[in-house]
């Protein structure tokens, strides 16, 4: 199966970079796949589970206020937070619903603030996936 | 000429400034590494957000809909200057170069009659623009008790500076910094940061890209993020210069400490010797008076 360069990269580091058979992405207007061959594609993506398949091995990420680059030279997630499942535990889960709350308490008109209660939801609901 | 006693002090007295810049040149060190580590760490993320902005803005240019951040108020009238320094001085020039910059930036902004604001970042920035413009700083930051510079500071910032914008606080946004070139070199740099200016785009810009959302929604979520990223970079850029200057100035320091040892131990050694000599003298010419 052809395979394409994955990286998903956080502002402190690079996460991940290797050569994916297909990656799994929790778009912000819906769920879609990667796969070899891809056309660029730019799309922002929703607080959710990001899942690498590469060489029959499945993984999955949980990842926060990112950003999807399909392009030629392959797939490049932006994302402010990224956790491997491996390495997702309550006390990260926990952080990730009252940092989604703080986001809620500051919303000043209605849209913030249904905003807000969305991005609560698809915290709360990735983290129910992954736990 | 001193006595021996006030030259004895004085060698112990350099001795312990010497080890004490010694161990300082040797935290620097430890902590450059670290902070150089964290720089290039995160540059990963600044280089694609800048290609995706660059992009972006590529395909918003003439458009009318251009979100706020990237289109500017349309005024060039009250610019907000940030200055980012160091939280410690004993590090050479480093603080004082990147002042100077703004300050030249301050007074040139100032003769063509703009209004200026400031915000400074870092303690000593704050203490070297207090006098002389402490009217115009509209508040100072310090991250004396951060250890190292997270991203969550950065974002802080960021929403910060883009609720002003957004509030009609400024209409120019001036970012000052040290770029980090080599441990002997940091370079002062203003960087504009609002309204965004992106580089020219990539040369291989591919027409064919999809968006979702649009373009306009994309980069209105990307902007803000867009702006904690390059804060974040220069926060990054500044603690690593820092060290790299610290640790120069400490190792200046070590040497010029070293070498006036050797000097006052030769002072000293002479005086002594003299010393002798004059009571040897002494006693001889009392030998033979008897």
């Amino acid at each position: 199966m052809a395979t394409f360069k994955f990286e998903l990269v956080s502002p402190e580091r690079l996460i991940l970079s290797i050569d994916a058979d297909q990656v799994d992405l929790p778009g912000s207007e819906g769920d879609f796949g990667v796969l070899a061959g891809h056309a660029p594609f730019l799309t922002t993506l929703k607080t959710g589970i990001v899942t690498v398949k590469a060489g029959g091995v499945s993984s999955r990420i949980y990842v926060r206020g990112g950003f999807a680059d399909v392009n030629a030279s392959g797939l490049s997630v932006l994302a402010e937070k990224a956790v491997p499942e491996a390495e997702f535990d309550p006390a990260v889960a926990a952080s990730e619903v009252a940092a989604a709350e703080a986001v809620l308490a500051e919303a000043k008109n209605e849209e913030a603030k249904d905003r807000a209660i969305a991005a609560l939801d698809q915290a709360k609901t990735a983290i129910a996936a992954l736990a | 000429m001193a006595s021996l006693k006030e030259l004895k002090t004085r060698i112990a007295s350099v001795k312990a400034t010497q080890k004490i810049t010694k161990a300082m040149q040797m935290v620097a060190a430890a902590k450059l590494r670290r902070a150089q580590e964290a720089a290039v760490a995160a540059r990963p993320y600044a280089h694609r957000l800048d290609a995706v902005v660059a992009n972006l803005a590529g395909a918003m240019a003439g458009r009318d809909d251009a979100p706020l951040l990237l289109s500017g108020t349309g005024r060039d009238d009250v610019h907000l200057l940030v200055v980012c320094t160091a939280e410690r001085g004993l590090c050479g020039g480093f603080n004082s170069s990147i002042v100077r910059l703004a300050r030249e930036h301050i007074a040139s902004l100032l003769a063509a009659g703009k209004t200026v604001k400031i915000l400074t970042v870092g303690k000593k920035g704050a203490d070297a623009l207090k006098r002389e413009h402490g009217n115009r700083m509209i508040d100072r930051i310090e991250l004396r008790g951060v250890k190292t510079v997270g991203f969550d500071i950065a974002v802080d910032l960021g929403k910060r500076i883009v609720d002003l914008y957004e509030a009609g606080e400024f209409d120019v946004c001036t970012l000052f910094y040290s770029e980090f070139q080599s441990v002997i070199q940091q370079i002062p740099t203003a960087k504009q940061l609002l309204p965004v200016k992106v580089d020219a785009p990539a040369a291989a810009t591919e027409t064919d890209y999809e968006f979702e959302p649009d373009e306009a929604e994309i980069l209105e979520t990307m902007l803000p993020r867009y702006v904690s990223v390059t804060l974040f970079s220069a926060l990054l850029e500044n603690a690593a210069g820092e060290m790299g200057a610290k640790m120069t100035a400490m190792d200046n320091a070590t040497r010029n400490a070293g070498e006036m040892i050797d000097r006052l131990s030769i002072t000293y050694n002479r005086t002594r010797q003299a010393k002798i000599t004059t009571e040897l003298v002494e006693i001889i010419s009392g030998a033979e008076v008897l």
